[in-house]
C-alpha cells in the first residue's frame, strides 16, 4: 500500500529512539508505516506508553526521526509546518490570555492584521459555543470549555492536517460525548486529514474512517481496520448499533493481545 | 443484628454562627498580637526602669520615640531626617531598578539560549558565591563617597537574585505551551513574548519582593563604608557616639521604608497577574 494516490500524511519505515538518562537507547517506533489520505479521519489506538504521541510529534515537526521518511502532502517534514494543527492532551491554552486572546493567537503569530484576526476569532468563538466568554481567562472555564478554546484556537488556522493527542481523555463522559460530536461537525466543514490518538477504542470507532492498532513498544502498525459506518454519525446512540459492536469486538481482540503483551513485558 | 434507628435530625451548623465564629477568631488573633507587642515593648521599658537592662547598650523604647520626634522636628546631627531618608531611597531605588532590569534581560537571554547558558552558568555560580557586600569597598574606592558607589553595590545585590529567578522561570515554562505556540505559528521572538515572559513573570515578581530588601541593604552598607549622607551614615554616626536609641530609631525608619516598598510591589504584582486564579486569602 505505497502512496500511489496522494497522501496528506505518510510515514515510511520510521524509527524514533531516545537515549535514557542512564545511557540506554529506548526505541519508541521501529519500521512504522502509515498513510493517511487528504480529508481522511484516522484513529490510532494502542497500549499505554507505546509511542502514539511520539508519532504525532514527528508529523508536527517537533521532533526528527532517526530513520525513515515522514511526509506531508508528499513533501518531507522539515520543522513545524503551517498546514498542521495540534490539539494536546493537557491544557495548552495560554493561561494569561483571555478566550479571545487565545483564539486569535494563531492568526496574529502568522501575521494576520489585528482587526481581521479578532473578527475571525469572534466568529470561531461563536462556532464552538463560547459566545459571552470572550474575556474570561482559562482558569474561569470548565475543562470542556477549555477544550473548546483549544479547538477554536486550532481550527482558526484552517489546518489541512489535524493531529490530536488524546484530546478528550481528561473530560468526564458526558462532556466527552459532546466534544466528539462537536469535533465531527467541525471536521465535516474543515475537511482536514485527521490523525487522532486515543486509548479509548469506542472513541476511535465512533470518530474515524480507519482505526490503526499499534503494537507494544517499539510501536509498529499491527493492523488497520476500515470503519464503514455511515456518516453523519450520532455519537450518543451509535455505540449501541450492532455493526458498531461487531467492529469493536474485532478490533478489541487485536488490541487486547497487545495490551497483554505490554503488561507481560513490564 | 438489630436495626438501630439513625437520628435524622442531625443538628445543622448555622451559617451565621460559622461566620460569627470566624470573626471572633480574627478578633482573638488581633488581640493576642497586640498583647505580644505590648508585652515585649513594655517588658523592655520596664526592664530598663527596674535597672535590669542597661539602656546605654540596649536603648529604651521611650528614648527611641523621643529620638524619632527629635529627628523629625529638629533634624539629625548630619542634616534633616527627610534628606537622609530620601538619599537612601534614591540609592536603593536606582540600584534596584538597574539591577532588576539587567537581571531580567540576562536571565531571559540565558534561559532562551542553551549555548550562552552553558558558557556563562559557571561564572554566574562563582560570582554568586562571593560575598558581594565586600565589593562595596571597591566601589567606594573606584566611585567615591557619592551615590554612585551605593547604587553600584545595590545593583550587584539585586542582579543575581533577579537573574537566577528569571532564568529559572524561563526554564520552567510549560513544554506543552511552547509546543502549542510553535504549531500555532509563533516565531522565536513571538514565543519569548507570548509564552516565555508571561510564564517567567511570577518568578520574576517573587524575586523583586526579596531583592528590594537587598537593594536597601546594599545602599545602607555602602553608606556605612563611607558616605556624606544617608540612613547608613546616620546609623554609623549614632554608633560612633554610643547612641543606641539612635541606631534603633534609624532601624525603624528603614523598616517603614521597606514595608511601603513591599506594599507597592504587591500592588504591581496583583495588577500584572490578574489572570491567575484567586487564591484563598491568607491573613
Amino acid at each position: 500500500m505505497d502512496a500511489i494516490s496522494p497522501s496528506a500524511i505518510a510515514l515510511h519505515n520510521v524509527a524514533r529512539r531516545f537515549v535514557t538518562p542512564d545511557g540506554n537507547v529506548l526505541s519508541a517506533l521501529e519500521d512504522f508505516d502509515l498513510t493517511i489520505a487528504p480529508g481522511e479521519f484516522c484513529a490510532v489506538v494502542g497500549p499505554t506508553g507505546c509511542g502514539k504521541s511520539t508519532t504525532l510529534g514527528l508529523i508536527a515537526g517537533l521532533a526528527k526521526p532517526q530513520a525513515g521518511r515522514v511526509t506531508l502532502f508528499d513533501a518531507p517534514v522539515d520543522g513545524v509546518d503551517r498546514r498542521v494543527g495540534f490539539v494536546f492532551q493537557q491544557d495548552a491554552v495560554f493561561p494569561w490570555r483571555d478566550v479571545l486572546g487565545n483564539v486569535m493567537a494563531g492568526p496574529l503569530f502568522r501575521g494576520v492584521p489585528r482587526q481581521k484576526a479578532e473578527a475571525e476569532a469572534r466568529d470561531w468563538i461563536v462556532r464552538v459555543g463560547l459566545k459571552g466568554f470572550e474575556d474570561h481567562h482559562p482558569h474561569q472555564l470548565s475543562g470542556g470549555m477549555r477544550k473548546r478554546v483549544a479547538l477554536a484556537q486550532t481550527f482558526i488556522n484552517n489546518p489541512q492536517v489535524l493531529l490530536m493527542d488524546e484530546p478528550f481523555s481528561a473530560l468526564d463522559v458526558q462532556t466527552r460525548e459532546l466534544m466528539q460530536e462537536e469535533l465531527l461537525q467541525l471536521w465535516a466543514q474543515a475537511k482536514s486529514a485527521v490523525l487522532f490518538v486515543t486509548h479509548d477504542l469506542d472513541e476511535a470507532i465512533l470518530l474515524a474512517d480507519r482505526v490503526a492498532v499499534l503494537t507494544t513498544r517499539p510501536a509498529r502498525v499491527k493492523s488497520v481496520h476500515a470503519i464503514d459506518l455511515p456518516r453523519p454519525r450520532d455519537v450518543a446512540t451509535l455505540r449501541y448499533d450492532e455493526r458498531f459492536i461487531a467492529i469493536a469486538r474485532k478490533i478489541s481482540d487485536d488490541l487486547r493481545e497487545e495490551v497483554l503483551r505490554a503488561r507481560a513485558g513490564h | 443484628m438489630t436495626e438501630t434507628a439513625i437520628p435524622t435530625t442531625a443538628p445543622e451548623p448555622k451559617l451565621e454562627t460559622l461566620v460569627e465564629r470566624m470573626r471572633r477568631r480574627a478578633r482573638l488573633v488581633l488581640a493576642l498580637r497586640l498583647a505580644v507587642l505590648v508585652f515585649l515593648i513594655g517588658g523592655w521599658e520596664l526592664g530598663v526602669r527596674a535597672g535590669l537592662i542597661d539602656p546605654f547598650f540596649f536603648g529604651q523604647p521611650s528614648g527611641i520615640v523621643e529620638k524619632l520626634i527629635d529627628w523629625f522636628s529638629n533634624g539629625t546631627s548630619i542634616g534633616p531626617l527627610w534628606k537622609q531618608i530620601w538619599v537612601t531611597i534614591y540609592e536603593a531605588g536606582a540600584g534596584f531598578l538597574i539591577g532588576a532590569v539587567m537581571g531580567i534581560l540576562c536571565g531571559i537571554a540565558l534561559g532562551r539560549n542553551q549555548l550562552l547558558s552553558d558558557v556563562f552558568s559557571i561564572y554566574i555560580k562563582v560570582a554568586n558565591s562571593i560575598p558581594r557586600v565586600v565589593l562595596g569597598s571597591i566601589f567606594i574606592v573606584a566611585l567615591g563617597l557619592g551615590a554612585a558607589s551605593k547604587i553600584a553595590l545595590a545593583v550587584v545585590m539585586v542582579f543575581f537574585v533577579v537573574f537566577a529567578n528569571a532564568f529559572q522561570g524561563v526554564r520552567e515554562a510549560d513544554k506543552n505551551l511552547i509546543a502549542n505556540a510553535r504549531i500555532l505559528g509563533a516565531s522565536d521572538w513571538q514565543m519569548t513574548r507570548a509564552v516565555v515572559i508571561p510564564s517567567a513573570l511570577s518568578w520574576i515578581l517573587a524575586s523583586l519582593h526579596v531583592s528590594f530588601g537587598f537593594a536597601l541593604v546594599g545602599a545602607i552598607v555602602g553608606e556605612f563604608l563611607g558616605a556624606r549622607e544617608g540612613m547608613g551614615l546616620l546609623i554609623a554616626t549614632a554608633q560612633g557616639s554610643f547612641d543606641s536609641n539612635g541606631v534603633f530609631a534609624a532601624m525603624i525608619v528603614i523598616a517603614v521604608v521597606a514595608l511601603i516598598a513591599e506594599w507597592i510591589l504587591t500592588m504591581i504584582e496583583n495588577r500584572l497577574l490578574t489572570w491567575r486564579p484567586e487564591t484563598t486569602v491568607h491573613e
